[in-house]
């Protein structure tokens, strides 16, 4: 058989998933975001006056949250669309 | 099931200009420019004292907003210096820019070099401003804050503020377009699939027919073309501000 083709199949599904598992990191910026705007609504329940504020910094909160996710959604359309390790083999 | 998710297309390719390449990014970017340059010349037409036409009073109305944003974010000092146009011009370009998707052109702002072309562009403008506030040397002394030891955290530190500013835009605005082409075509195959199940011609034709990918991705494209989009632009702006006051801020 040519080990070739059984090479790149191996890299291309252990890509795909290394591109899954990578996204579990999805999980961490979930759950802080998700945390923040509980905090930034209970803020918004005790004073409504501070309305404006709360959302302009909860949304700064989120953004900044959402880093560490986007870096593993990267790594995960690297390994889906622009694999570096196919070309290897 | 025929997906088409790829990066900006190469449009022309001039190998004798060193490898030049025109992509779909630069073109579209250059007609969002042109648009936006067209639609401030309109509204700054024969401006008058007290504004009796509509596209003065918008135009005013958009710049006591830019002015209104800077000023709450980082003093009413800089509603006077150039950084203002700067943060104008750079949430008109990336909100533009994004919501170009809506008429159905390649969001420039999903290739990740123009994001970081800004990002980059923020970062010396950051750079800039602590070495005019602190000096040279002061900029300088300032990596080796607080002991010498943390030199390379401080320069890891300052590194990541462009790259995190370019992927946290990028990521948002392609990881829309990706979910949204995945979500258009898992519909278009569920629906030639179920109706495909019906007997005869009539399954035959209406198999050929999209049916369940209208409505649901126009509800997603709201949120990932539109609201996202928008949110981007603020928050590029609001970091911005937030480093360039923070840069210009001398310290203890």
């Amino acid at each position: 058989m040519d080990t070739t083709i059984l090479a790149k199949a191996i890299v291309c599904g252990c890509s795909a998933l290394g591109a899954g598992v990578s996204m579990i990191g999805g999980l961490g910026p979930g759950i802080g975001e998700g945390y923040a705007v509980g905090k930034a609504l209970e803020s918004m329940a005790r004073q409504p006056e501070m309305k404006g504020t709360l959302t302009t910094t909860m949304f700064m909160g989120c953004a900044v949250a959402e880093t560490t996710g986007l870096y593993s959604l990267i790594i995960a359309l690297l390994l889906l669309f622009v694999n570096p390790f196919v070309g290897l083999f | 099931m025929d997906l088409d998710i790829t990066g900006a297309r190469i449009l022309i390719s001039i190998p004798e200009f060193g490898g030049f390449m025109l992509t779909e990014t630069v073109v579209v970017t250059w007609g969002v420019m042109l648009v936006l340059i067209l639609a401030v010349r309109f509204m700054t037409k024969n401006l008058e004292v007290h504004p009796t036409k509509k596209r003065q009073i918008i135009a005013e109305y958009l710049v006591g907003a830019v002015q209104n944003l800077v000023g709450s974010n980082m003093g009413e000092k800089y509603t006077q210096t150039w950084y203002l146009p700067f943060i104008g011009a750079m949430f008109a370009l990336s909100a533009g820019c994004s919501l170009s998707s809506l008429v159905g052109c390649y969001a420039p702002t999903s290739d990740l070099s123009t994001v970081l072309s800004w990002a980059l562009l923020v970062f010396v403008l950051i750079t800039y401003t602590k070495i005019r506030t602190n000096g040279i040397l002061g900029y300088l002394k300032s990596y080796t804050d607080p002991i010498f030891i943390m030199t390379p955290f401080n320069i890891i530190g300052e590194i990541a503020t462009p790259i995190s500013m370019a992927f946290r835009h990028f990521g948002n605005i392609a990881s829309g377009s990706v979910i949204t082409a995945l979500i258009y075509g898992g519909l278009s195959a569920l629906s030639g699939l179920v109706l495909g199940l019906l007997p005869g011609a009539l399954g035959d034709t209406l198999s050929h027919i999209p049916i369940f990918a209208a409505g649901i991705p126009a509800v997603l494209s709201l949120y990932f073309d539109f609201f996202s989009s928008v949110l981007q632009a603020f928050i590029f702006c609001m970091l911005t501000m937030m480093y360039i006051a923070g840069a210009a801020d001398p310290g203890e």
